[in-house]
């Protein structure tokens, strides 16, 4: 990307500068940039109102105004205390954090394991694991469902988590990145002495740390915003998690539009910090993991 | 371990190959597979949970065919498709295509389009909701009040449910393609530009003879990906109709909603895994049609 004083001068020209074919363009310019940044402010309108919203007192929420005329965290308190959403909260961020660590484990052993290894059977394994791609899990959780209630696993963080705990997509995208990684390295760490696991954890794995991260990204996304599977194998309260939450408890209050708002903001607002703080870092990886599938 | 020094190079790397794929091969036969295979001969089969499961043939397929509810339901799912495809394909690109141009900024204006794709389906679809109700509390209504332009009924019309469903899909997936169309501009040759520039080619012809071709893969995979998603919508019609998922009349039930229901609620397993074979066979023709399509043109 170029420099930012290059990236401001069309915009101040557009402003200040005179001459006839140039201000023209850059007139163009001009109005191109504020459509575009009035798009965007209505593209993030539904989130603002959101956060907006959960901040006012029950009178105040059919006042459009966007600034609450008295701020107020009582609804957040008020959402915390009743317990429901702190526990969907924990359930919610327990389940993300580990399917995602095991998945881009799995996805990143089995994914090296059919790029540098050569044994017969490699190719019929790739293709087997790749067409589970072509499954929708609409079609799976019938027979989970059936599965989880035979084992037990129905209402349990191992019934949500199972299906989830390694990715076909994920494994398909390491494989391509360990094809990146020159088979000189793997064997001089060969003859410096590691064994195979050694050297996929210490040698490969470092070297493959920016698509690493995309897949952990998508992984963590994909389950903390899971819902219809959720929705199915949990049947207490306290086993939803916040979708499967909020969506019950939409429900129930459909009048208090404010406490609904504040649920959604309490399952919304940390992926939104999440991403304003690693913003190039993300989108990087979004870029990288979709151009890759 | 005597054992092990005893094997070559190559049987060695077969033995770590397999100590490496042991848990996951597992995992993918009884996970998937399995699975897989379950649905096919559940959907030949009727099972309400309690008694046991009995062969009955096609009859779940006959009895689906037959089903007017499933026809709708039919009806909506590809009108989610072909209403929400090119839109959002239309729409992102033309945002992409400006943004790439900009520069003052443009971290910023990125950022806010991308924002709503990493917000939760179901948060969203609740706040929608709440944007789509009647006055005194809708959103969308006082707004048009304020203008003294008469309620619009979003939700409770046969007419406008879907394509207002669809809004707030479209709306949620849009900055994911907005980047990925970013990313396929940024790899199309700087030199083409260039080269047209200099011969005088109007706007128009570069955008249809350079920018649209070079970005043939980019269109072939944002138009997969994003017509998958609308035929597996789900989270957003049930969140902003859970007092009548699919409502009003069935106007917004897409196919996923009539398998939920019908396995979760009707409990009838058999009908519903018929049901699945159905979405996979729809989702599997539509992927290679595509592909097919957008790859000899």
């Amino acid at each position: 990307m170029a420099s930012q004083d290059i990236a401001v001068k069309p915009f101040t020209d557009a402003l200040f500068s005179g001459s006839s074919r140039n201000s023209r363009r850059n007139m163009g310019q001009f109005i191109r940039w504020a459509l575009l940044f009035g798009g965007g402010i209505l593209m993030i309108m539904p989130i603002v109102f959101m956060v907006s919203t959960s901040l006012k007192f029950p009178f105040e929420v059919y006042n459009l105004n966007l600034i609450p005329e008295e701020p107020t965290i009582e609804n957040y308190t008020y959402v915390l205390e009743d317990g429901r959403f702190y526990r969907w909260f924990v359930n919610s961020l327990v389940i993300s954090i580990i399917t995602t660590a095991s998945a881009v484990f799995f996805d990143a052993l089995v994914g090296y394991a059919l790029c540098k290894f050569k044994f017969p059977g490699r190719y019929l394994v790739f293709i087997a694991i790749l067409s589970t791609l072509m499954i929708p899990t609409e079609m799976l959780v019938i027979p989970w469902y059936l599965m989880s209630k035979s084992f037990g696993w129905l209402d349990t963080y191992w019934g949500i988590m199972f299906p989830g705990v390694m990715t076909a997509f994920g494994t398909f995208l390491m494989k391509q990145f360990f094809e990146t990684v020159p088979d000189d390295f793997l064997e001089a760490a060969r003859i410096d002495g590691l064994n195979e696991f050694q050297i996929w954890w210490q040698v490969a794995m470092p070297l493959v740390r920016p698509a690493l991260a995309a897949l952990a990204i998508f992984v963590f996304l994909g389950n903390w915003t899971a819902f219809i599977w959720p929705l199915i194998v949990t049947n207490s309260v306290e086993m939803y998690t916040l979708p499967v939450g909020l969506s019950s408890f939409g429900d129930e209050v459909d009048v208090a539009w404010e406490l609904i708002m504040t649920g959604a903001a309490i399952s919304t607002l940390p992926t939104l910090v999440v991403f304003l703080i690693f913003q190039r870092f993300i989108i990087r990886g979004v870029v990288m993991a979709g151009l890759k599938g | 371990m005597r054992f092990y020094n005893n094997l070559t190079i190559s049987q060695k790397q077969i033995v770590w190959a397999w100590i490496f794929l042991a848990l996951p091969v597992l995992f993918y036969v009884v996970i998937r597979f399995y699975p897989t295979a379950n649905a096919f001969v559940l959907s030949f089969q009727e099972w309400n949970l309690l008694g046991d499961r009995k062969y009955v043939g096609l009859e779940n397929y006959a009895k689906l065919f037959s089903d007017p509810v499933f026809w709708k339901v039919f009806k909506n799912t590809f009108l989610y498709l072909i209403l929400g495809t090119p839109v959002s394909l239309v729409l992102s690109f033309i945002i992409a295509y400006h943004l790439d141009k900009v520069r003052f900024m443009h971290g910023t204006i990125r950022a806010l389009y991308f924002l709503p794709f990493m917000t939760s389906a179901v948060a969203m679809a609740w706040v929608w909701r709440w944007f789509y109700q009647p006055v005194p509390i809708g959103v969308f209504n006082n707004f048009l009040a304020s203008f003294g332009i008469g309620q619009i009924e979003f939700l409770s019309s046969t007419t406008n449910a879907l394509p207002s469903v669809l809004a707030c899909a479209v709306w949620a997936g849009l900055g994911f393609q907005v980047i990925i169309f970013m990313a396929g501009l940024r790899a199309i040759p700087q030199s083409y530009y260039e080269a047209a520039r200099i011969d005088g080619v109007s706007t128009w012809t570069v955008l249809s003879e350079i920018t649209i071709p070079l970005l043939k893969p980019t269109i072939v995979f944002l138009v997969v990906f994003s017509s998958i998603g609308f035929l597996r919508i789900f989270d957003q019609v049930f969140n902003m109709t859970t007092n009548n998922p699919g409502g009003p009349l069935n106007s917004t039930k897409p196919l996923v909603l009539l398998i939920y229901d019908t396995a979760f609620n009707g409990f009838n397993m058999g009908y519903a895994a018929a049901q699945t074979v159905v979405l996979f066979t729809i989702l599997l023709v539509v992927s290679l049609i595509q592909l097919r399509l957008l790859k000899d043109s």
